[in-house]
């Protein structure tokens, strides 16, 4: 595939938070003012690094949520259990602070909205970032691309941007979203509570021979899982890009 | 000259005596450069091989046989964690070299899954050195290198050599998986030799 | 039990400021088994003295890099190629 990253910055940069805002109990998004910043791909991510008053520091990955906006990028973090970082940028950092960011990287795990196939994304908890990344960038390309999400999450209450999809979804017929409740499905759903399935990915996806362009996000096991999946329902694996978090999900 | 985040202090304390660079925690991190392997105790072994070829080994019964010891180190990682006053229990190599003849310096650790790490055999002695297969009272996890691992708390923790399956003894030193990538050829915590040339 | 590896994108930050380029779509060969594929699939190994990234197939190393805080060390030597394609200038 021809063409990489677009033109960016190679090393450490200071990001200063510019908004705190709550997406779920446990998730925060941060918008940061970095004033290099040019552009993006949806997809790619920063790794945010923090470094305490003594000098001790430690960097972690996060997954780009916003469109491409000069001057500014949005991560959206899931407080990890017993994290080290997620509680510091979900509970403690707040607008003015400063941190240091390097990116935007990767140029596998990218869509481009000059993409002309159709794309199924799916998410397993907070692996919903990139692929929210795509559909942003998407609408704000203003592309007809046909683009359908299934969204994997416990229950209703943990969905990241459910209101703004909802919304898009809405506005928009070209994206559709179906949901996978593992847990807990809302009150009202004619559905049935489980996990990511053969027949969740017919209904919510398209047909193997529309050849659609596939993004695998989440926790590793679940990556895993649902790239077999596609790959049994006829899809080809070179169309299937993936990205795995660890089995903490990011 | 990073920027400092307010706020943001990190996990470990830093407030007690420890090696250069290193931050205390209660936990104890996981850190693999591989899947783990699965080792059955019925089919596990233990072998020092020395420079001249002779072999001895160790089935887990035998070394369940030896006499062990309880000891309380304190664990030093290259990735800057220390964790203070761990119990541990095995065989010290002391015991397992005793029927061994060799005129050997130097030590090649194998393990189950393919990491290697070399140290010189007088580092191995002198009560330095353990084939350690339970910590804080319980069977060793495989996580944590069990059935059995390498235990030698006075240089950093990837001479520990977990899932440990094997010595060869040698007149030459030959670096091991981390050694051969960037980390110092000897390991001591307290001159603060982490990478080569440090 | 729980796999405790990651993917190749993990890599992208370390090797992008090596390469001055971005190296997750790069494709490399596998100097064990002969695998081709990009680096975004390796199965990467975060948690250790230095990141590790195995092959998919067989499960060898095919990269190695342990940063030092002045200092990378990058062994490629589980590559038996590395395909780069230079990025276009600008957008």
């Amino acid at each position: 595939m021809a063409g990489t990253a677009v033109l960016r910055r190679l090393s450490w940069q200071v990001g200063t938070v510019a908004e705190s805002r709550p997406e779920t109990a446990t998730a925060v998004t941060l918008a940061l003012d970095l004033p290099e910043w040019t552009t993006h791909l949806a997809g790619q991510h920063v790794d945010v690094r923090l470094t305490a008053p003594d000098g001790y520091s430690t960097q972690r990955s996060y997954s780009i949520a916003s469109a491409p906006s000069p001057g500014r990028v949005e991560i959206t973090v899931q407080r990890v259990e017993d994290g080290e970082v997620s509680p510091y940028l979900v509970d403690v950092a707040r607008p003015g602070d400063e941190l240091e960011l390097r990116g935007p990287i990767g140029g596998y795990f990218v869509w481009r909205a000059a993409d002309p196939e159709p794309v199924l994304l799916v998410a397993g908890g907070s692996g919903i970032v990139p692929l929210m990344a795509m559909a942003r960038t998407r609408a704000a390309a203003g592309s007809r691309t046909p683009m359908r999400l299934i969204y994997s999450v416990r229950g209703p209450e943990d969905a990241i941007y459910a209101d703004e999809l909802r919304r898009r979804v809405r506005d928009d017929h070209g994206l559709d979203v179906s949901y996978a409740y593992t847990r807990r499905a809302p009150d009202g759903w004619n559905g049935v509570a489980g996990r990511v399935d053969a027949a969740r990915l017919g209904a919510g996806g398209w047909p193997a021979d529309l050849a659609p362009r596939i993004f695998v996000c989440g926790p590793t096991g679940f990556v895993e899982t649902v790239a077999d999946l596609l790959v049994d329902a006829g899809h080809d694996p070179g169309r299937i890009r993936t990205e795995r978090f660890g089995p903490t999900g990011g | 000259m990073p920027v400092i985040s307010r706020g943001f202090t990190g996990r470990g304390r830093r407030d007690v005596a420890l090696p250069p660079g290193q931050y205390l925690t209660e936990d104890f991190p996981v850190l693999s450069a591989g899947p783990t392997p699965r080792v059955d105790t019925g089919t596990w072994q233990f072998s020092i091989v020395t420079e001249a070829g002779q072999r001895h080994d160790w089935s887990w019964d035998r070394l369940m046989a030896l006499p062990a010891e309880s000891v309380t180190v304190d664990l030093h990682c290259v990735t800057k964690w220390s964790k203070l006053h761990t119990p541990w229990r095995g065989v010290a190599l002391d015991t397992l070299i005793e029927d061994v003849e060799s005129a050997a310096d130097y030590a090649f650790i194998r393990s189950y899954g393919g990491y290697t790490t070399n140290l010189p055999l007088a580092d191995l002695l002198d009560g330095q050195a353990w084939i350690a297969y339970e910590y804080d009272g319980e069977p060793l996890h495989p996580e944590h290198g069990g059935p059995a691992r390498l235990l030698v708390p006075h240089l950093y923790l990837w001479k520990s050599a977990k899932w440990v399956r094997g010595i060869e003894l040698s007149h030459e030193d030959n670096p091991g998986f981390w050694e051969t990538a960037g980390y110092h050829n000897y390991g001591d915590p307290w001159q603060e030799q982490r990478y080569y040339g440090d | 039990m729980t796999e405790t590896w990651v993917d190749g994108n993990a890599l992208g930050g370390a090797l992008g400021e090596i390469f001055a380029m971005d190296v997750t779509a790069a494709l490399g060969r596998c100097a064990g088994c002969g695998r081709v594929g990009p680096v975004g699939e390796a199965q990467v190994f975060t948690r250790a003295a230095g990141a590790v990234a195995r092959c998919a197939g067989c499960e060898s190393v095919l990269i190695r890099v342990v940063t030092a805080p002045d200092r990378v060390f990058l062994d490629l030597h589980g590559l038996s190629f590395l395909e780069l394609r230079p990025a276009p200038a600008t957008p």
